[in-house]
């Protein structure tokens, strides 16, 4: 079977995660100590922050062809830098602008807050993003390179 | 050349059990770079050690890459071991295939050896750059803070000043003492609560090394691990405490004597608008309440205020203003204790139909000799003679709709006020204790039930579903005994809510100040739940007592003590090293636009005006990246978490 013959659902996506250390990260962590299943689709990549998450990872991430890319960090207000979650969404603005203008869904990416003790959270955002992201069917940047 | 090893840990069956390890070690083996690739059943032990060390030797590895657990349990194990072997401590990557992988995806095995693999070539793609890095020292302050003197807080202080450290201990009530001040009795022993604590708190009143802060609040926190920076809010007493001898004249001639409600006793009793909590308060210095006072409120209390009159020592000061102190300590201690559930939110339990129907905190009050009836029992209503008690158990506790958790003193407490009912009011008087389980957990608490439970109590396994109040003021309730399968009907003239112990109401902006977590449950979340029990997200604060969930005194006071051990580790040495993975800047890109200093909220960048370069001050920055982000020219580089080593992984993924 070609990659066209599959109907949109049938794929698997492809999803890296971007977790800051001090809550996603760990929140992923205590999903894994409390045994909670979830869909193997993502990567994690640990940062320190969600603040530190540069867009040109995120771009390269979808240009590359990934189906979706999660950015975690803590609640507002719980940033262990402070503030380094509020600058997360301020880019996530901005982020979402230009995948518009460059003709790429901006849905494919995600920013949420996900605390130490949100095991279970980690584990419906994944499966959330997942699902989300069969609707939408495969990256077309992935067949582009393709040509 | 980089030469890197990759160990891949079975973890026993945890990932042995789910990933193939085989095929993991042959997939890794033939990525670049890596020269030698093995596995071992438990790699954080001692042989898993020796299989690294050796491994490094044989194979002359540059980058090492361990394949195990998640990265925040067994890094700096790992750290050290290829320490040991001469690496430097910065030369390891980990790939964590059991939180993230083994343990989450248990059902798929294929699906989870293919993620396993890919996790294990991101790490030894991003392992082939990482540079041997150097810590820096930093020297640290010997000083500590704790917050809040309940049992805990006391406990804590206590134990740093007597191994020779100056403590700041800022409690935010008039006196120190906390809840353990208003219980009469403690189980299951049933030594006099005050008698045990009054001793303590004259302890830190005298001791040379604590400095009390009562009446005050942590405003804010700045500095990292080592060096705090505090900003304390001393909210004024309009009392010169230099002064007050704590005669309490003042109190006597109060013209709000009588009409004010007392917090301490639980609303149970009334208080004067200048007041000690209690007679044993630590300071014992009086306080005005600023909402109550009639001179702080309108300018004018009668002629002259009876206060400043009858006060010989002239210390009234209607004029004194807040004031802001600032600590710099080494490592804080948070102790702030509780509050209890408002049953009134719970309908059913009826609990503001009738003045009978109390928590078990205001019966502590109740049966407290030093409490507003002097400890003699009656009805509160109409002050009649109580021939009837209930105790309903599990009040907003154990329920999925409002606190899943066990407040664990609960059943105690109604066990201990069973007993202390029985020896106050004899055995006329008629007790029901309607509980979902009783718990009875701690040393000596089994042994203490068993005495209850063999007694003439009434132990009824079930909640009431509603609690209605007669018209003759008894109180009524149904209630199904899961037990003997019966309905029963209960007739109380006085009934005690066990409520849900839930998080102090601002426990929220407290960890926002300090930059500490909470759990689900709202209380302040522990680094480790097993292992790591009073240490928190940040490095240097530690948590002990019932802030960090709810439980007994001999628990508060243990992981006091654990917590003080804990900040004693910071405190009394010289130096610490400080994290290097922080910013650095490629001074040859950098064009000082300045960008990074705007975002930085650490004020750890500056601008060289010689040289027009955007600096980092290492001590300051603690490597959140922001700048690294921000920087238009990609002038900032985050140590071992570059750009391109995060791009590499991208790559790696797709
Ligand atoms: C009805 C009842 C009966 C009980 N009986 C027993 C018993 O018999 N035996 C037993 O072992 N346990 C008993 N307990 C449990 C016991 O009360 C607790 O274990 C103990 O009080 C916990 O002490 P703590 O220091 O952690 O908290 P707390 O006693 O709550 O002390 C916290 C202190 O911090 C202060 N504070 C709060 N916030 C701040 C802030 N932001 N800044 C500064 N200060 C702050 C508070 O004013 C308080 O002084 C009982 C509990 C209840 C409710
Ligand atoms: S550390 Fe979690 S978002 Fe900043």
């Amino acid at each position: 079977m070609s990659e066209n013959d599959k109907t949109k659902e049938d794929f698997e996506p492809k999803v890296v995660g971007f977790l800051c250390n001090w809550c996603s990260y760990a929140g992923a962590d205590l999903a894994g100590t409390s045994r909670i299943q979830y869909p193997p689709n993502i990567r994690v990549i640990r940062v320190m922050c969600s603040g530190s998450v540069d867009s040109v990872y995120v771009n390269r991430a979808l240009i590359e062809g990934a189906d979706a890319v999660l950015i975690g960090g803590c609640h507002p207000g719980d940033c262990h830098y402070l503030n380094g979650n509020y600058k997360a969404r301020r880019k996530m603005v901005l982020m979402k602008n230009i995948l518009t203008t460059l003709g790429m869904e901006p849905e494919r990416v995600w920013l949420r807050w996900i605390s130490a003790s949100e095991g279970q959270k980690f584990a419906d955002t994944v499966k959330e993003i997942v699902e989300e992201t069969k609707k939408l069917g495969p990256n077309p940047m992935k067949e582009r390179w393709n040509i | 050349m980089v030469k890197i090893g990759v160990f891949i840990c079975h973890c026993g069956t945890n990932i042995g059990g789910v990933v193939d390890i085989d095929e993991l070690v042959e997939f890794s083996s033939r990525l670049d770079d890596v020269v030698f690739a093995t596995d071992y059943k438990y790699m954080c032990s001692d042989p898993g050690a020796r299989v690294i060390k050796e491994a490094i030797e044989e194979h002359e590895l540059t980058r090492v890459v361990v394949t195990s657990c998640s990265p925040r349990m067994h890094e700096p194990t790992f750290q050290s071991v290829i320490e040991d072997a001469g690496l430097n401590r910065f030369c390891l990557e980990m790939a964590n295939i059991r939180e993230h992988c083994s343990w989450v995806h248990k059902d798929k095995k294929e699906e989870a050896t293919q993620k396993a693999k890919e996790l294990v070539a991101m790490a030894v793609r991003k392992s082939k750059t990482l540079e041997p890095l150097k810590s820096f020292q930093k020297e640290v302050v010997h000083d500590a803070l704790v917050i809040g003197a309940g049992i805990a807080g006391i406990q804590a202080s206590l134990d740093l000043a007597e191994a020779g450290k100056k403590v700041y201990l800022v409690e935010r009530e008039p006196s120190i003492g906390g809840r353990m001040a208003q219980l009469d009795k403690t189980f299951p022993t049933l030594d006099c609560s005050s008698c045990i604590l009054t001793p303590k708190m004259m302890d830190v009143a005298r001791h040379p090394n604590i400095e009390l802060l009562t009446y005050s609040e942590v405003t804010e926190v700045d500095g990292s691990v080592g060096d705090f920076d505090v900003k304390v809010k001393r909210k004024p007493a309009y009392v010169d405490w230099d002064k007050c001898n704590g005669c309490g004249e003042c109190a006597q001639v109060c013209r709000m004597k009588g009409r004010v409600e007392d917090e301490f006793n639980e609303g149970l009793g009334k208080r004067s608008a200048i007041y000690v909590p209690f007679q044993q308060a630590v300071p014992l210095k009086y306080t005005i309440d600023p909402n109550k006072c009639l001179m702080l409120l309108s300018g004018r209390c009668g002629e002259s205020p009876p206060c400043q009159d009858v006060c010989e020592l002239g210390a009234i000061d209607y004029e004194q203003e807040e004031e802001m102190m600032e600590l710099n300590v080494g490592s804080i201690i948070v102790a702030t204790g509780y509050d209890m559930m408002d049953p009134n939110g719970m309908y059913e339990y009826g609990y503001d139909h009738s003045p009978d129907i109390i928590t078990n905190l205001e019966f502590e009050r109740l049966i407290s000799s030093s409490g507003p009836t002097s400890g003699e029992i009656r009805r509160i209503s109409d002050g009649e003679e109580v021939k009837s008690v209930s105790f309903i158990l599990c009040v907003g506790s154990r329920d999925q709709d409002l606190q899943e958790y066990c407040c664990r003193i609960g059943c105690m407490s109604a066990l201990k006020h069973a007993y202390l009912l029985r020896d106050h009011l004899g055995d006329e008087v008629d007790l029901n204790i309607c509980y979902t389980d009783i718990r009875s957990f701690g040393k000596g608490y089994e042994e203490f039930y068993r005495r209850i439970r063999d007694g003439n109590t009434t132990l009824i396994r079930g909640r009431p579903s509603e609690i209605n109040v007669e018209k003759d003021g008894s109180i009524n309730f149904n209630v199904f005994d899961t037990m003997t399968q019966k309905l029963l009907q209960v007739n109380s003239d006085l009934v005690v809510l066990v409520p849900a112990l839930v998080p102090r109401k601002d426990s929220g902006e407290l960890s926002q100040i300090l930059r500490i977590s909470e759990g689900t449950d709202g209380f302040f979340l522990e680094s480790h739940p097993k292992l790591k029990p009073a240490d928190t997200a940040t490095d240097g604060v530690f948590i002990a007592g019932c802030c960090q969930g709810p439980k007994d005194i001999p628990d508060a006071v243990a992981q006091a003590s654990g917590a003080a051990s804990k900040a004693m580790g910071i405190i009394s040495r010289e130096e610490l090293e400080s994290d290097p993975m922080i910013a650095w800047v490629d001074e040859d890109i950098c064009v000082g636009c300045g960008v990074c200093i705007d975002v930085c909220p650490y004020s750890a960048r500056e601008l060289n005006e010689v040289t027009g370069i955007a600096e980092v001050d290492e001590i300051l920055c603690t490597g959140c990246g922001g700048c690294i982000a921000a920087c238009p020219s990609n002038a900032c580089i985050h140590k071992n978490m570059t750009k391109q080593q995060i791009l590499r992984m991208i790559d790696e993924v797709i």
